[in-house]
């Protein structure tokens, strides 16, 4: 069978001494982002790929997933234990988690997340196994109509995850699509909102974007109010889970795996998503409703499972389409095109180690969490009493090496500076900043891609329905916009997002 | 009658918006738009900038209709001080001066920003960050820095 003989490829990839290695690395580098509060995977990814250029792109590609999904992990870590979600998918995790750990039971809850957690990305590994390859015959087919529709949904669904205003969220889509429109024109090498400087021809530099919005404008915003924090879980006995706990976290786990699964595919970021959904429904079927928000063992079995399912899943738009499901994928993109590997549908048949070889390394990369986190919780929670400000300088120091060495460009460190304290503003004026680095990546690939369409439609903008597939994705993306709008849904979108704070 | 009130930060988000879709915009209309056949460099940028204002404006009008306003909270006035010309710092120094001296200055100005740093523990951060981060990325992945620039009387 093939999968079998693809996913042995992949594991023979993946299990090379130099790429367990690196998982290795990645996976800890993740955690230990995820446990550092104020530095998200986005940031630390982007901060990084300038380094991974040394390495082979597989190598580079499976360190690079692992420090994502590690940091899905490091952050719930914290979630449980001081009440402050290191990443925002495990801001749900926080509600149920933190009260688990007042209680007592700190060590029950992260085991619970991490078993949760393994389970999940272990079946969603197989998901991404099972479904890329037919997705890549059918996404061979796209035409640039076909892309520009997916684009549009998935940009789309990205305002679905933004907090608050959803005009917002539209907005920022839109200032991130005209930012990535900076630099010469593809077709007439017109330079476009260069203010006359030809080293802004090439476009802003995406690296730099992504350490100023996330990296920068998080650290400002940590040193408003300079605040202690209080760790929770010196008393880590009890890791394993009783007997009742694991039977009443068995359902959470298979659903909350299930609609991570599923949202996580949905391009715009479904990891986040998936958490708040699965926490919504394991309140709805619970029959104990009342005992959520005070420390419910399913509302972290359930969300943690969701969250660590869509991170994996994430991948198969990435992996099939070439698209990006959230900002950490658009810097794998930004990593596969450095090392001049296109991204899109050719990936698996032209490049099958590579292909299956980040597969594989998904599940080893989780297998190695379990192992690594269950018995080092009491490490990393040490590390949470790193004070912050000696970590922010480090953070820092590690930008501006990381954005200098990806082509030695001065201009690319003023990005920086421009865009931390534009990020830093967007966040007081409470925009979230991530639709807009998805629009940023998107916006000249769905500019060509509408250009190409118009013309081969000889000018005819009909050609965006009379395509079914291409049809199909804009009814899609019509939906996703009603139903984010629908007063009733927004009531319920804006409940979910006050409890988790 | 429900008493309205002026949500001043969505007010002055939908400002920055309409700000940049007129920067943006201003500058689109100076480039050739072609036709939606053929679209010229200034098409879609035009047509982007148009939909930032209508979407800034829309952001603005419900601003003021607003039952209850939230504030915005302080502002890291020290952080922004250091930590944005850090980055800046190092850009014009690590040709001059090299990169060694580069980091530790660029670590230590990026220390100031915090109160609770004192002076020698930043001093002592940042030697152990230009000890570190030299041997990773200059010795270890051979990054191609100059460690000592042509500025130092070496």
């Amino acid at each position: 069978m093939d999968l079998i003989s693809n996913l042995g490829l992949g594991f023979a990839t993946a299990a090379s001494p130099e790429n367990l290695f690196f998982c290795l690395i990645g996976v800890i580098l993740g955690t230990l982002i995820g446990v550092l509060p104020g530095i998200g995977a986005t940031a630390t990814i982007a901060m990084l790929l300038p380094i991974t250029f040394q390495l082979e792109p597989v190598s580079s590609l499976i360190m690079l997933a692992g420090i994502y999904y590690g940091a899905q992990y490091g952050g719930s870590t914290t979630a449980i234990l001081i009440n402050m979600p290191g990443e925002s998918s495990s801001a749900v995790t926080a509600i149920d988690g933190y009260q688990m750990a007042r209680k007592g039971k700190a060590g029950t809850a992260l085991a619970v997340a991490a078993l949760g957690s393994f389970f999940a990305g272990s079946v969603a590994t197989l998901l991404v196994a099972l479904f890329a390859p037919p997705l890549t015959v059918v996404a061979l087919k796209f035409g640039a109509a076909e892309y520009f529709s997916l684009m549009m949904l998935g940009l789309v669904s990205a305002i679905a995850l933004a907090h608050g205003s959803i005009l917002k969220a539209l907005a920022m889509v839109v200032l991130g699509l005209l930012l990535g429109l900076v630099g010469d024109d593809l077709y007439t090498g017109t330079p476009r909102f260069t203010f006359g400087m030809p080293e802004f021809a090439g476009g802003l530099n995406f690296v730099a974007l992504a350490v100023g919005v996330f990296g920068i404008a998080e650290i400002l915003r940590n040193l408003e109010g300079e605040q202690d924090r209080t760790v929770l879980g010196t008393r880590l006995a009890g890791l394993f889970p009783s007997r009742a706990d694991l039977k009443r976290m068995v359902a959470p786990m298979f659903r909350g795996t299930a609609i991570g699964s599923v949202l996580g595919i949905l391009p715009g970021g479904g990891a986040v998503l998936a958490s708040f959904a699965s926490y919504t429904v394991e309140k709805r079927i619970s029959k104990t409703p009342e005992e959520f928000g005070h420390g419910a063992i399913e509302g972290v079995a359930g969300p943690e499972s969701a969250n660590n399912a869509g991170a994996q899943t994430s991948f198969i738009p990435l992996l099939t389409l070439g698209i990006p499901a959230n900002p950490v994928m658009a810097l794998m993109i930004g990593a596969m095109i450095i090392q001049g590997i296109v991204p899109g549908p050719n990936v698996a048949s032209e490049q099958p180690e590579l292909f299956w070889g980040i597969i594989a390394s998904m599940w080893i990369g989780n297998l190695m969490l379990v192992v690594l986190n269950l018995p080092l919780i009491g490490l990393w929670v040490k590390l949470l009493k790193v004070p912050y400000h000696i970590l922010f300088p480090i953070i820092m120091a590690m930008c501006s090496i990381g954005v200098y060495s990806v082509n030695s460009n001065v201009y690319d460190l003023f990005t920086v500076a421009f865009f931390g304290l534009l990020g830093y503003g967007l966040i007081k004026l409470r925009c979230e900043p991530a639709p807009l680095l998805l629009g940023f990546v998107l916006g000249p690939m769905l500019e060509e891609n509408l250009r190409r369409a118009m013309i081969l439609g000889r000018g005819d903008p009909t050609v965006f329905v009379t395509r079914p597939i291409s049809l199909l994705l804009l009814l899609l993306m019509v939906a996703v916009l009603v139903v984010v709008t629908l007063p009733s849904i927004r009531k319920k979108r804006d409940e979910v997002f006050t409890e988790a704070e | 009658m429900t008493t309205t009130k002026t949500d001043r930060t969505d007010a002055a988000a939908g400002i920055l918006f309409i700000a940049f879709g007129l920067l943006f915009g201003v500058q689109s209309l100076g480039m050739e738009l072609g036709t939606a056949f053929r679209m010229g460099p200034g098409y879609f940028p035009l047509v982007l900038s148009g939909v930032l204002i209508l979407l800034g404006l829309a952001i603005l009008i419900i601003a003021f209709k607003k039952v209850s306003a939230t504030e915005m909270g302080g502002f890291a006035w020290r952080g922004m001080l250091f930590i944005l010309p850090a980055p800046v710092f190092f850009g014009l120094t690590v040709r001059g001066l090299g990169f060694v001296p580069a980091i530790f200055l660029t670590t230590l100005i990026a220390g100031l920003a915090s109160l609770k740093m004192k002076p020698q523990w930043a001093l002592v951060l940042a030697f152990g960050v230009t000890v570190f981060s030299t041997l990773v990325f200059s010795y270890g992945l051979g990054l191609p820095f100059r460690r000592f620039g042509p500025w130092l009387p070496l």
